[in-house]
C-alpha cells in the first residue's frame, strides 16, 4: 500500500491555528511517521478535529510549519484518505461513488471499475454494488467511505470518529477494515471518544488538551502509566465529555 | 366550426406560450445553474455584493427587460441587424433575462448549503472549485427543480415584456398573457377568463409534476 | 432523461429561425384598427394571393409612426393624416396612399344626462356634456383617436386641456380600456365604430351620435422610406400597398362587416 519512496513522515512545527480570537491548536509540534497506527485522543474541544484537518490540508494553520516529506502538492495529496464521523456519499450507486474518486485520482478509465469493484468486496459490500448510496444503512455508507479511500491506496488515511454514530455491529466492521488498512501497510490516524477502541486498533497515542500535545506514548504505556496530569484525569473518565 | 377554430387557436397560443417559456427556462439554467454553484462556492473580492445584487435582480420588472430588450433589438439599436425585435425569439431572450436571475440566486442558496456537507469530503478527494460546484448541482439536481419551477412560474405568468419585444402579433408572437391583455382590453372577458383558466391550471399542473418527481427522487436515491 | 431530450427539441426549434423560409412583412397599425378584425378578414386574403405573410404590430398612432422612423416596420398603417404627412415631409415615409374612412361615434349612458342622444351634431353634442358636467372618458394616448377628439373640442370652441373638470376622465389607454372605463362610470365617450361593434362590455351604453362628418377618420398607407432604412422590404412592402388599393383589396374592405354592418368605406385614388 504505501509507496517506495512516500510522502511520509509529516512533521508539525509550532503549529498554531486561531479562529473566533481563540487558538483551537495552540503550537503543536510532532511528527507522524510510518508504521504504528496513531490514535489521538482528547476531551471533546480539545482541538482532534482541527488538528487533524491541518495535518489533512484542509485548514491551513495561523503560524507554524506543516511539511510532509517533499514530494510535490499533487502527490502528496494523492498519498492522503480522509474518512469523516458522518459519510458524505453522492446521490448515486455505491459503485459510482467510488468511480468519482478514481476519476478525480485520473486513474485511467479502464481499470476503474475493476478497482472499485474490488475495493467493494474488501469491505464486503459488492452485492450492493449497484444501489444507491444513501440508502444504505450507516454503518453500510461508512464502510462505502472506507471502500472509497481504500480505492485510492493511499499511503495515510486519516479517520475523524469514523465510528461515533453507530451501533456496536457496525463499529465492529468498520474496525476490522480499518486493522485491514493498517495490514496492509497504510498509516492510521485515527481520533476517537471509544478507548476501547483506541487500545484495539492504536499502536500510539497523542493526546491533545486544550490545544496542546500533551503527551505521547505507546497505547499499553499511556493507558497504563499516564505521564502527565490532564491525561491521567482523561484515562480516569474525569474530563467532561461534551 | 366556431368552436373548432376556436379552439384550435387556443391550442396554437397554449403550445406557443410553452415554447417560449420553456426555451428560456432552458437558457436561463444552462447558464444559470452553473453561475449560481460558481457563485456559492467561489470566494472572490465582492462576493457579498454579487450576492445581494442577484437576489435583487430576481425582482426585475418585466416591462423594463422589455424596454431593454426593445431598445437592444429595434433596427435603431445595436442588434438591429439581427431582425429579431417582434419574434418569438425576442420572447425567449427577454425571458432568459427576467428568469436567469432567479434561477441563479435559488441555486446559489442550495449549492452554499449543500456546500457545508460536502465541502470537505470533496476537498479531500480533490475535487476543487468549479469542478466541485459542478458535481454539487449534479447531487442536488431533484432540490434545484424548485428553482427551475419558480423561473417557468414567472415566465409563464408575466406579459410586460413578451408584448413590448414580441408585438403581440396575430398567429406568430401572441401567447396566453398577451392575448388575455388583448382580450379583456377588448371587453372579451368571457375569453380572457378562460385563457387565464388555463394558464393557471398549466401552472398547477407543472408544479405537481415537479412535487411528484422530486418525491420518486428522494424514494430511490435518499 | 427523455423529458430533457424533449424539453431539448423543442428550445432548438425556437432558435432555429423560421422565418428564413417564411416571407413576410411587418406593418405598424393601430389597436383600434387591429380590434375591429378588419385584419384578420383581410391579410389572409393577400395572403392567400402573393404567399407573403403580414406581421401586424397593432400600437397607438403616435407608437407606429414611431415604429417606422425608427425602420422597425416595413408599412405604416394609420388614421391621423397631419401626423402622417408629417412622417412623410420628414423623409421617413415614401409616399402616403388614402385606403379608407370609418367613423367615430360618441357613446353614452342610456340616462343621457346631457340630453345629447340621436343628435347629428357632434359639435353641440360635447358643448353640451361640458355645461352638463356628464362624465367624460378620454384615451388620453396621443393615439390618432386621441387626436380626433381633440379637435372636436377646438371645434366646439373648447380648450379641454385648461377647462376640463372632474367631469373629464383622461384614462391614457387603448380604445377598450377606454370603454371599459366609460362603462364602468356610466360616462361619455368617443370611439370608432369598428372597435364599439366588437365591443362586448357595453353594460348602459348606447350610440348618442353618429353620422356627422366631423366623425369621420381617414386611413392611411405608407411605404417606410428605404433610403432611410435600407433593410426595409421595398417589392413585398409595395406589393401590400398596391393590393390594398386596388380594386381587389378595396373590394375586400367593404366586405368586411360586423352584424352585417359595413366598418370601412374604401377611398383610395382612383377606384
Amino acid at each position: 500500500m504505501s509507496a517506495a519512496h512516500g510522502i511520509l513522515p509529516l512533521s508539525l512545527r509550532e503549529v498554531r491555528f486561531a479562529a473566533g480570537g481563540r487558538n483551537l491548536i495552540d503550537g503543536v509540534s510532532t511528527e507522524i511517521v510510518a508504521g504504528p497506527a496513531t490514535v489521538i485522543l482528547g476531551a471533546n474541544g480539545a482541538g482532534k478535529s482541527v488538528l487533524m484537518r491541518l495535518m489533512h490540508g484542509l485548514l491551513q494553520p495561523t503560524s507554524g510549519k506543516i511539511a510532509w516529506r517533499g514530494q510535490g502538492e499533487e502527490r502528496v495529496r494523492r498519498g492522503q484518505a480522509m474518512v469523516f464521523q458522518r459519510p458524505v456519499l453522492l446521490r448515486r450507486s455505491a459503485l459510482a461513488n467510488i468511480l468519482y474518486a478514481l476519476e478525480l485520482a485520473r486513474v485511467p478509465a479502464a481499470g476503474r471499475e475493476a478497482q472499485a469493484m474490488d475495493a467493494l468486496r474488501e469491505v464486503g459490500l459488492a452485492e450492493v454494488a449497484h444501489r444507491p448510496a444513501r440508502v444504505l444503512s450507516g454503518g453500510e455508507q461508512q464502510r462505502l467511505a472506507l471502500a472509497r479511500a481504500w480505492a485510492l491506496h493511499p499511503e495515510v488515511l486519516f479517520l475523524d470518529e469514523p465510528t461515533a454514530n453507530l451501533d456496536p455491529g457496525a463499529t465492529r466492521e468498520i474496525e476490522n477494515v480499518i486493522k485491514a488498512f493498517d495490514a496492509s501497510g497504510t498509516k492510521i490516524v485515527m481520533s476517537t471518544h471509544n478507548l476501547g477502541q483506541a487500545r484495539r486498533l492504536g499502536d500510539e497515542v497523542l493526546f491533545i488538551h486544550e490545544g496542546r500535545l500533551a503527551e505521547r506514548a505507546p497505547v499499553d504505556q499511556f493507558f497504563a502509566r499516564p505521564a502527565s496530569p490532564e491525561a491521567a484525569a482523561f484515562v480516569r473518565g474525569e474530563l467532561p465529555w461534551v | 366550426m366556431q368552436t373548432q377554430t376556436y379552439m384550435a387557436e387556443i391550442a396554437r397560443i397554449v403550445a406557443l406560450s410553452l415554447g417560449i417559456s420553456l426555451s428560456a427556462v432552458l437558457l436561463a439554467a444552462l447558464i444559470g445553474l452553473p453561475l449560481g454553484a460558481a457563485i456559492a462556492v467561489g470566494r472572490f473580492p465582492g462576493r457579498r455584493t454579487l450576492i445581494v445584487l442577484l437576489n435583487a435582480l430576481m425582482g426585475l420588472p418585466p416591462v423594463v427587460v422589455g424596454l431593454l430588450v426593445y431598445l437592444l433589438l429595434s433596427r435603431a439599436g445595436p442588434l438591429g441587424e439581427l431582425g429579431l425585435l417582434f419574434t418569438p425569439q425576442a420572447m425567449v431572450i427577454a425571458q432568459t433575462i427576467l428568469v436567469l436571475p432567479i434561477i441563479a440566486a435559488l441555486c446559489r442558496q442550495s449549492v452554499e448549503d449543500a456546500w457545508v456537507e460536502y465541502e470537505e469530503q470533496l476537498r479531500s478527494l480533490g475535487a476543487h472549485g468549479f469542478h466541485a460546484a459542478l458535481t454539487l448541482v449534479w447531487d442536488i439536481r431533484f432540490s434545484l427543480v424548485t428553482a427551475v419551477l419558480a423561473g417557468l412560474g414567472r415566465a409563464l405568468a408575466e406579459v410586460g415584456a413578451v408584448i413590448i419585444v414580441g408585438g403581440n402579433i396575430d398567429g406568430v408572437t401572441r401567447v396566453m398573457t398577451t392575448t388575455i391583455a388583448l382580450e379583456t382590453s377588448k371587453g372579451d372577458l368571457p375569453l380572457a377568463l378562460s385563457l387565464g383558466f388555463i394558464l393557471i391550471a398549466l401552472i398547477i399542473l407543472l408544479n405537481a409534476a415537479a412535487h411528484l418527481i422530486k418525491e420518486a427522487a428522494q424514494r430511490r436515491y435518499g | 432523461m427523455g423529458l430533457t431530450r424533449l424539453l431539448l427539441v423543442l428550445c432548438l426549434s425556437f432558435s432555429v429561425p423560421a422565418e428564413a423560409q417564411q416571407r413576410f412583412i411587418t406593418v405598424a397599425s393601430t389597436t383600434s384598427t387591429e380590434q375591429s378584425g378588419l385584419f384578420k378578414h383581410l391579410l389572409p386574403l393577400f395572403e392567400g394571393k402573393t404567399g407573403i405573410q403580414v406581421r401586424v404590430v397593432a400600437l397607438g398612432t403616435g407608437q407606429a409612426l414611431d415604429m417606422g422612423r425608427r425602420g422597425d416596420a416595413d408599412v405604416v398603417f394609420v388614421h391621423a393624416k397631419p401626423l402622417e404627412e408629417k412622417f412623410v415631409a420628414e423623409g421617413y415615409g415614401m409616399r402616403r396612399f388614402e385606403v379608407m374612412y370609418n367613423d367615430f361615434v360618441l357613446v353614452g349612458p342610456k340616462s343621457d344626462p346631457a340630453k345629447v342622444a340621436g343628435s347629428k351634431d357632434i359639435v353641440t353634442a360635447l358643448q353640451k356634456i361640458k355645461a352638463a358636467q356628464a362624465p367624460f372618458a378620454s384615451r388620453g394616448d396621443k393615439s390618432g383617436t386621441h387626436f380626433a377628439e381633440l379637435e372636436l373640442w377646438k371645434a366646439a370652441g373648447i380648450d379641454i386641456a385648461r377647462d376640463k373638470g372632474p367631469w373629464y376622465r383622461d384614462t391614457g389607454s387603448g380604445m377598450g380600456p377606454t370603454l371599459n372605463t366609460a362603462s364602468g362610470m356610466n360616462a361619455y365617450a368617443l370611439t370608432d365604430r369598428g372597435t364599439w361593434l366588437s365591443f362586448k362590455n357595453r353594460g348602459e351604453l348606447v350610440i348618442s351620435v353618429e353620422g356627422d362628418k366631423r366623425l369621420f377618420n381617414q386611413y392611411g398607407v405608407i411605404l417606410v422610406n428605404p433610403a432611410k432604412h435600407p433593410h426595409v422590404k421595398m417589392k413585398m412592402g409595395l406589393a401590400f400597398i398596391d393590393w390594398v388599393i386596388s380594386r381587389e383589396g378595396q373590394k375586400a374592405i367593404a366586405d368586411y362587416k360586423i352584424g352585417g354592418e359595413q366598418l370601412f368605406f374604401p377611398n383610395a385614388d382612383g377606384v
